[in-house]
């Protein structure tokens, strides 16, 4: 009886001490350096697609986006011209919607389709079906950018965060964060600001 | 010579007191009246020295989560203005959206907490500001009273809300 109650007594106390989590929590998902995992998501066209299908890539430019979002609607021309820009030097742009439809139904996977058609969406737009892959990247809002680097051990996060330091007025940008990353990528130099943080829409998981 | 002494000095009392800051712009509409800030303009009111607590929300009407928690953040500024809690709703609304969304939305649903609105675009350069661990998704929430300060990036229930502020109370 008494050790039943020390056992109890130890798995309570156990359970208290972890139930007070430290205030300076480490977050959640990829830290630029850590490989990024691939994934197997819906695009509009109703086609699976991998990052593993661009075999001519040097990377990606995962950018976590939709269509309801004021922040990623203000981006959606941007993200079209980085595709523009990069696919051909070997970084395509990979959007991925990480909502979940049935909690904001603005994000469906239909309304997805009308979106890339009326932007003119170069890139696929895959939906993250289940929700599990944004939780491993580490996405908290949208737009959310991961720039990664295709290498012998994996994609490896080389930049994460936001597009540029101005979201309301392109020609007031003074630091594009993603671009100087890419560039830097590009001639295999060290990304100098490797991790920013943009105001954006949290995700409806 | 005096003069100028004079007009110097002057200048120095006028300098040295602890001014509010000045808002970029006074979005004005009947009787709802809303200063936008940069965040150096918005800092002010994250740092203050009195015996009230701060409850500062950042929000946006376009924000699903953030417009369904409003209510409980009025509720707490009725019930707790004699405890001396204060709530201040800060909108980051788009600027060019302001007297279309914010200002009819302020109207409509009758707030009677502060509505203030930040207008700074390079957030990278200020979302640490507001605390480290921010991702800079909204809502967002800073509760404070002097010294003793707390960060929350999280929607709140009415209970929630009141047991948090009563940590700082």
């Amino acid at each position: 009886m008494k050790t039943t109650i020390k056992i109890f007594a130890f798995i309570l106390l156990a359970g208290l001490a972890s139930a007070f989590t430290y205030k300076t929590t480490v977050a959640a998902g990829y830290k630029v350096g850590d490989i990024a995992t691939d994934f197997s998501l819906k695009n509009i066209d109703n086609k699976k697609v991998s990052l593993k299908d661009f075999k001519n890539a040097k990377g990606y430019i995962v950018i976590f986006t939709c269509n309801h979002c004021p922040y990623a609607q203000a981006y959606e021309d941007r993200i079209v011209a980085l595709d523009k820009k990069y696919k051909k030097m070997g970084y395509p742009v990979i959007a991925i919607n990480p909502n979940n439809p049935e909690k904001q139904k603005d994000d469906s996977f239909e309304l997805m389709k009308v979106k890339a058609k009326e932007k003119g969406f170069t890139f696929p737009y895959l939906l993250d079906e289940g929700q599990k892959i944004y939780p491993q990247y580490g996405a908290t809002k949208t737009p959310h950018v991961y720039i990664l680097q295709k290498t012998s051990n994996g994609n490896v996060v080389k930049y994460i965060g936001a597009i540029d330091d101005n979201y309301s007025d392109e020609k007031a940008i003074k630091t594009k964060y993603a671009e100087n990353a890419l560039d830097a990528l590009l001639k295999n130099k060290e990304v100098s600001v490797k991790e920013t943080k943009a105001i954006g829409c949290s995700i409806k998981a | 010579m005096k003069r100028i002494i004079t007009l110097l000095s002057m200048l120095l009392i006028i300098s040295c007191k602890e001014e509010e800051p000045k808002p970029l712009q006074i979005y004005k509409a009947e009787e709802v009246s809303i200063k936008s800030y940069d965040f150096s303009g918005l800092d002010y009111l994250l740092k203050k020295e009195n015996d009230t607590t701060y409850v500062v929300n950042f929000w946006a009407t376009w924000c699903v989560p953030c417009v369904e928690e409003l209510p409980n953040f009025e509720k707490l500024n009725a019930a707790y203005k004699d405890k001396k809690v204060k709530v201040v709703l800060v909108s980051i609304d788009f600027p060019k959206m302001v007297e279309s969304k914010l200002l009819p939305f302020v109207k409509k649903h009758n707030l009677k907490s502060e509505v203030v609105h930040l207008n700074d675009p390079d957030a990278n350069s200020w979302i640490n500001k507001v605390d480290s661990s921010w991702s800079g998704a909204i809502p967002a929430t800073v509760i404070y009273r002097k010294d003793k300060r707390n960060f929350y990036e999280k929607s709140f229930t009415f209970e929630e809300l009141e047991k948090e502020v009563n940590k700082i109370l």
